[in-house]
Formats: structure tokens, C-alpha cells, sequence
């Protein structure tokens, strides 16, 4: 019978020149749930859909906080994440404490990159079975870096992780164009389209199951620190995006006008 | 041939005598500086409206032997900031080595930020050469030697300056601190070093006593009174010279000038002072 | 001189340079103490507790020896909010002494609480913030933050509480606290002035019939001229105090923040 004989550990190639225990953690983040994240000139926000074991359970966390300007949004592993989270928030702490700054979203992210590298190249060690979007705003604006447990680090305008994100993408690849323009709330509202493409038959998006986390800034820096909107926070988002309104005018600028506009 | 592999590559010590190894390895303690040797006196500074101006003589003593005179103890950072050491020089110099690194890491970090800006705001190029976005500024800059400073304090191993910062901070106004050897940090619209703080900062707070006045102050008025108090300070500081540098910190960048000369010197109240030591006539 | 030329190894031990035996004498790390680290930079600070608010106060001048080095420094903190800005910060913490010592302690009290929002997901109590306080200055108990801190806050009564601490980690909760340079000209003015002490009822009886003046919380504003007062008085009397006044006032609703002109002379 096969047997791979390849994949006992992360220090091993294949004759194919892969490695498999890699591939597998990959894998692994294709088990989590899915999670969306665009950034726009002005903003940038992380969706997800949360998960429940059982019906009695309560919902696993999606999105985090990691400093005041940076947020991430897991899909995997959790427990490894919450690794890799803590990391990423003493790192920032101690850049704020040293320099008296925000720490550059790609800095933070090149070293969970390094970080994640070191286990794909050790015996004994085991890659994070974990795949983050780091959505954060610096001097530079707002920016939005895939990771993944590889160590491969990446800088999207949009981008889409977890279970059936594949679906997510194609929408992300579809309306691509309108992100850089998009203000706060249509920001928002694409990302929670981009996630109800992704979703299963007969499920949908309700204030138990979504998390919406959002982060802005200008020329001048941080306006809006990272944060995260859970339950009844959500519920305008939601209903902005219901399938009965989709029919309504093209694209989302149209709604958000009837929206704010009182006339 | 020396059978002995511990004896190879080495003077053959029938020809050399045996050699005193007592030389390569100390047992006494570790010392730090315990106190400064090769010493740089005052450093002024004043802020203006659109900037900084410092000033520091080109004097290295030797306790009171006028020993090096053209060391330059003014340093850009990253074409933003200015630094200024007053103490020893010796660790002025260490930090220098120290303040390249982080200038040269700065720059990679930067290279790395505009190479792939996607979603960013990577369209605009930045509008002056001087100020360069996501870099160090002086705020930063002043923050990280306060706790580079402090950390040697801790170690009681101090690095014996006292370091003037002048650039601009982050909301990009005019920035001007100072951190010393036990790691003490403040900021002032005038700040001076040594002496400088008895003989120059009276003079700068006659023009800019707080950051409203020196927002009133223009380039030439700024220079002019550190031009000013230099003076003063070779009048009366023993330790100090004519030569110095000039630096001047905008939004467009830092200009440093390391050969300014005193000028219109008059040493005419000299023969009117009596009474110091056995001098009675 | 013979045994200069020596290849005998019995005579002048081993013949190559570099002694790999282990070093004796010096322990390991030791370090002669000549340099001071500590220096004082003066100023003043103040903190009073009401009914339902706290206020802290400080002066602004950073001195050493007789020079002044700032006339605007800070010796006020806000502490655990969620941004740098420090914008939803409940509590706020005072340092007076060693300049360099008492930033340190604030950050490193900072970063604690910030942590603490992090793992816990919501702020630290005053309690608890002035109970790890006091942890973090022990624990440098044999090279200790020359400052003196004072924590001022809401307890989860919604009562104004102050605590203030020495130099090593020893606390206690206060009505009223003052500390640094002028602590010993402001205490008593406090003694007498918030907590009523040698104060009677006039004709109330001789000696120890004497009936003492009724305590009663005092308003805000009336503690805001108190404090005022009180460093007015300070740096009438005070070279190390003066320039500035900064005020923080706790309350419910936030902190407000009020910066008045001291004298600067």
C-alpha cells in the first residue's frame, strides 16, 4: 500500500522538492472558518463568520486586536493563533515603548513571517496550523498583509482565507476597482458580500455569527483605531447587505447615499 | 618542531622568551566609564518657526588641555534630525557608530514600505525630500536614546553626554529634547548643555520663553542669537573655542555648517577685570 | 634569565599564551559604583479625593541643582487607556523625584494595564492597578525608582480614591496626599484645610471640651481653589516648584485635564 513517506516532518523534502507537513498546515487553514479583509485609501476591514461547535456552544472568536492600530483575523487553529497574537502584541508594545511610535504594519508582519519560517526549517518543530490577515494603518495608510503558515507574508488589497473562501475571492477579483475609493461603510458592506458568497446552502448572516472589525487613517497617521463589532454592533451592516436589497441600485454607493443622505 | 599543537603558529619561545600571557586577560572588574576623559563642552539649541537651530563648539579637551580642536560633535539622522553631544567623546562616538546602524536600518525598513505599496496611499510622492514618511523622526528618535541612555544608567554603565535631539515630531512641528546620562528627558523651546545651560539658555529665554514666542521667531533671528550666545560662551567657558558648528533643521532638510568662525570679537572688557586670584592691581 | 629561555614547562608552566583555566578573582559581572544614578529634579504633586471624583495635581518645572531644564514637564499621567492618546483612561498616576525613574515606572505601569485589557478584556480596576503598583516598585527594592507616586482614581463605589506610595512599594489609601519637594509645606495647609484638623467650634468649651469642626466632603471646587492655594503657596516658598500648574479631575464622565499659570521666578 502507499505510503508517503515525506511528510514526517517539516525538514524533509519530497522528490517533487515540496514539503509536506507545510502543505498540510495550509490544509489546516482551509478548515477554518472564513474570513474577509479589504483595504480602501482610507480604511481597512476584516469580516468573519464565527463558528459554533453545537447549538448550546457559544461562538469561536474571529477577529483580534492587536495594538491600537492593527487587527488580525485568523482561520485555522486558534490556539495557535492566540501564539502569534500575543507575540505580535508584546512586539508592538515594545516598539511603542522604544521609539514612541505605532510599529509599521510591514515590520510587525515580516516578523511573525521570520517567526513562522524558523518551524518549516526545525526537527521536532511543527509549522502554526494557522492563516492570519493582518489588516492595519501606519504612516503609509491602511494596509492589508495575508499570512500564511508557510511564513510567505503578502500585501493584498483584498483578500479572502478559510473554508470555501474561493467563492469570497472571485468576488474580491470582481469588484477589485471600486476598493481603493470606497468609504468606511461600503468597505464594510463588500466585505460582507465578498463573506455571503462563501457561506453554505441554507446558512446566513446573522449578529450571532459575523464580526466586523475595522481600522482608519489618513496622510497624517491613525484616525480610527482597530476595533471589532460583534452582535447587535453588526445588525445595520447585515441588513444593509440582506438579500432583498441587493436588488436595489448597482454597486453600494447608491445604498449608502439613501442612507446618510436626508433629503 | 614543537611537538606540542598549543605551541604552533606562536614566537618560539627560545628565541623570544616565553611569553607573559599575563597581559591578554585582566581579573580586575569590569569597568565602565566612571567618569568622562576626552570631554566636548556646551551644546545650544533654539527653535524657530519652521525649525531647529544648534550649535556646538569644535573642541575636544583633555581635563583642561585643549586637546582635539576639530571634532565636529553636531550629526544628521536620516537627513531629518540633529543630534548634539556635550560629555565625553569617546562615547559620543559609540553612539554615532550606534545612530549609522539604525540610520541604515531606517532605510531598509523605508525601501521595503514604498517597494510594495498596494493598498496604500503609495500615489503621492512625498511633497518635501526633508520629511520622509513612516521614518524615524526626532520624537522617535529622542525616545529611543532616552531608553538607550536609561538602560546604561541601569547597568551603571553610563554613557557620559548630555544629548540634544532637534528635528520635528510626528504631528511635523518643531521638536527639540534632551536626554543625559541617567536617562532624564525633557524638552524646552531653548535647551543648552554644561556651561551652556548657565550662560546660554538665559539669553535663548529672553528670545523664545515659550513655544509661542519661538514659533515668532524667524531663521535669521534664531541663528543670530545662538551666533550670539556661542560668543559668550568663549568669553566665558575656558573649555571652549571659537571654531563650531552651525545646524540648521527644516521641513526641507538639515544644514550643517562645521566651520563657522566667531566673529567681531571684542575682548576689550578682559582689561577691565581685577580682583580674580593674586591679582590686585 | 635562564628561565626565560626555558622550554622546560615545569619552570614557567605552559608555554602558550592564552590561560584557558577559569578566572578567579573578580565575581562575575562586578562593577565598581562610582557613578550616581539617581539625581532630583524637584516639583511638586498633590492629590485629593471627593465624594464622587479625584483631582491630582503638579507643578511643571523640571529642575536639577538650581537650574531649571524645563518650565513644561508633566509630572501627571493618565494610565491604562485603550490608545496612546490615552483618551479612555480612568485612572491617573503622579510621579515626583527622579525624573528618568518616574517615566520609566509610568510606562512600565502603562504597558501592564494595557496587557491586562488585553487578557482580560476590560480595564484594570484603581484597586487592583494601585495593588500592582506597589508590586512593581518592590520589586526594585534594592535598587528602587527614586519616585513618589501618588495613584488618584474612581473605586467600584464610584468614590474618589487616592494612593499614595514610597519610594520601595509601601501604600496606603488617602483622602488627601501631597509629595515631592514642597510635600512638607503642602501636608499640613491639606491637614488643616481638608481634613479639618485643629479646627473648633468656636466657645464650644476650654481645653479638651473642645469641640472639633464637623468633617464633610468638600465640592470640586472648592478642592480646585485648595489646590491652588496650596501651590501658590508652595512656590512662594519653594525654588524647585513652580512655572505651571497641571490638574487632572476624575470623574465619572472621564478626566478632564486644566493647566494654569504658576509663578516662574
Amino acid at each position: 500500500m502507499f505510503r508517503n513517506n515525506y511528510d514526517n516532518d517539516s525538514v524533509t523534502f519530497s522528490p517533487q522538492g515540496r514539503i509536506f507537513q507545510v502543505e498540510y498546515a495550509a490544509e489546516a487553514v482551509k478548515q477554518g472558518s472564513v474570513v474577509v479583509g479589504i483595504a480602501s485609501k482610507t480604511h481597512v476591514a476584516l469580516v468573519a463568520i464565527k463558528r459554533n461547535a453545537e447549538e448550546l456552544s457559544s461562538y469561536q472568536k474571529k477577529l483580534f486586536p492587536i495594538d491600537e492600530h492593527v487587527g488580525i483575523a485568523i482561520a485555522g487553529l486558534t490556539s495557535d493563533a492566540r501564539v502569534l497574537s500575543n507575540f505580535m502584541k508584546q512586539q508592538c508594545l515594545a516598539h511603542r515603548l522604544t521609539y514612541g511610535r505605532s510599529m509599521p504594519v510591514r515590520t510587525l508582519v515580516d516578523m511573525i513571517g521570520s517567526k513562522a519560517q524558523i518551524n518549516t526549517q526545525h526537527y521536532g518543530k511543527r509549522p502554526y496550523g494557522v492563516g492570519l490577515l493582518v489588516a492595519g494603518v501606519d504612516d503609509h495608510g491602511p494596509h492589508l498583509f495575508e499570512f500564511q503558515p508557510s511564513g510567505m507574508t503578502e500585501e493584498m488589497v483584498a483578500f479572502a482565507i478559510g473554508a470555501r473562501s474561493q467563492m469570497a475571492r472571485t468576488y474580491l477579483e470582481k469588484n477589485l476597482d471600486k476598493f481603493a475609493d470606497c468609504d468606511r461603510e461600503e468597505l464594510i458592506r463588500h466585505g460582507l458580500k465578498a463573506l455571503k458568497e462563501s457561506l453554505v446552502q441554507d446558512r446566513e448572516l446573522t449578529v450571532d455569527n459575523t464580526s466586523v472589525g475595522v481600522a482608519g487613517a489618513d496622510k497624517a497617521g491613525v484616525v480610527e483605531p482597530f476595533k471589532v463589532y460583534d452582535g447587535q454592533e453588526v445588525s445595520a451592516w447585515i441588513e444593509s447587505v440582506a438579500d432583498d436589497k441587493e436588488a436595489a441600485p448597482a454597486g453600494g454607493s447608491g445604498e449608502g447615499e439613501t442612507m446618510e443622505v436626508d433629503s | 618542531m614543537d611537538h606540542r599543537p598549543q605551541a604552533w603558529g606562536r614566537p618560539r619561545d627560545d628565541v623570544y622568551g616565553p611569553y607573559d600571557a599575563s597581559y591578554l586577560h585582566n581579573n580586575q572588574p569590569k569597568t565602565a566609564t566612571q567618569s568622562p576623559i576626552v570631554t566636548g563642552t556646551s551644546v545650544i539649541a533654539i527653535k524657530f518657526k519652521d525649525g531647529v537651530v544648534m550649535a556646538a563648539d569644535n573642541l575636544a579637551s583633555y581635563g583642561s588641555l585643549a586637546r582635539f580642536t576639530d571634532v565636529k560633535r553636531l550629526r544628521p539622522f536620516l537627513s531629518t534630525s540633529v543630534v548634539g553631544f556635550g560629555g565625553d567623546v569617546s562615547d559620543m562616538q559609540f553612539l554615532d557608530r550606534h545612530l549609522n546602524e539604525l540610520a541604515i536600518d531606517e532605510a531598509y525598513e523605508a525601501e521595503g514600505c514604498s517597494a510594495g505599496g498596494l493598498g496604500s496611499s503609495a500615489q503621492e510622492p512625498d511633497a518635501s525630500p526633508g520629511a520622509s514618511k513612516g521614518q524615524l523622526n526626532a520624537a522617535n528618535l529622542h525616545k529611543y536614546l532616552t531608553k538607550l541612555m536609561y538602560r546604561r544608567r541601569n547597568s551603571f554603565d553610563p554613557l557620559w553626554n548630555q544629548i540634544l535631539v532637534a528635528g520635528f515630531d510626528s504631528a511635523s512641528a518643531p521638536f527639540l529634547a534632551s536626554v543625559d546620562l541617567r536617562g532624564t528627558a525633557f524638552t524646552s523651546p531653548s535647551l543648552a548643555t554644561g556651561y551652556g545651560a548657565m550662560l546660554a539658555q538665559p539669553i535663548m529665554r529672553k528670545y523664545a520663553a515659550t513655544e509661542e514666542d519661538a514659533a515668532k521667531l524667524t531663521r535669521d533671528d534664531a541663528v543670530r542669537v545662538v551666533r550670539e550666545c556661542m560668543k559668550v560662551l568663549f568669553y566665558r567657558d575656558a573649555r571652549s573655542l571659537d571654531r563650531f558648528s552651525l545646524a540648521v533643521v527644516t521641513r526641507d532638510g538639515v544644514d550643517i555648517s562645521e566651520d563657522e568662525v566667531l566673529e567681531q570679537q571684542s575682548w576689550a572688557f578682559a582689561e577691565r577685570i581685577r580682583g580674580y586670584g593674586t591679582q590686585t592691581v | 634569565m635562564a628561565a626565560m629561555f626555558s622550554q622546560n614547562p615545569l619552570m614557567n608552566g605552559p608555554n602558550y599564551s592564552v590561560n584557558d583555566a577559569p578566572r578567579i578573582g573578580a565575581p562575575e559581572g562586578a562593577r565598581e559604583h562610582r557613578f550616581d544614578p539617581y539625581t532630583d529634579n524637584g516639583g511638586s504633586t498633590l492629590a485629593i479625593a471627593g465624594a464622587d471624583f479625584a483631582i491630582m495635581a503638579g507643578d511643571t518645572r523640571l529642575t536639577s541643582g538650581y537650574s531649571i531644564n524645563s518650565r513644561f514637564h508633566p509630572k501627571l499621567f493618565k494610565i491604562g487607556g485603550t490608545t496612546a492618546d490615552q483618551k479612555d483612561a480612568t485612572i491617573v498616576l503622579s510621579v515626583v523625584g527622579f525624573a528618568a525613574d518616574g517615566e520609566a515606572l509610568k510606562e512600565r505601569l502603562d504597558a501592564i494595564c494595557k496587557m491586562y485589557r488585553y487578557r482580560h478584556g476590560k480595564p484594570m480596576s484603581v484597586k487592583a492597578c494601585a495593588q500592582r503598583l506597589s508590586t512593581i516598585l518592590y520589586g526594585k527594592r534594592f535598587f528602587p525608582y527614586y519616585a513618589y507616586a501618588i495613584l488618584a482614581g474612581l473605586d467600584e463605589e464610584g468614590k474618589g480614591a487616592v494612593y499614595s506610595y514610597d519610594p520601595v512599594g509601601s501604600y496606603e489609601r488617602e483622602q488627601c496626599r501631597a509629595g515631592g519637594a514642597a510635600a512638607s509645606l503642602i501636608m499640613p495647609f491639606l491637614d488643616n484645610q481638608v481634613n479639618f484638623k485643629n479646627q473648633y467650634i468656636p466657645n464650644s468649651g476650654e481645653g479638651h471640651a473642645l469641640v472639633e469642626r464637623e468633617r464633610r466632603p468638600l465640592t470640586r471646587r472648592e478642592v480646585e481653589i485648595l489646590v491652588k492655594d496650596a501651590f501658590d503657596g508652595a512656590v512662594e516658598r519653594h525654588i524647585e516648584v513652580g512655572d505651571g500648574l497641571q490638574m487632572m479631575i476624575i470623574t465619572k464622565s472621564g478626566i478632564e485635564e486644566v493647566l494654569l499659570p504658576l509663578k516662574k521666578d
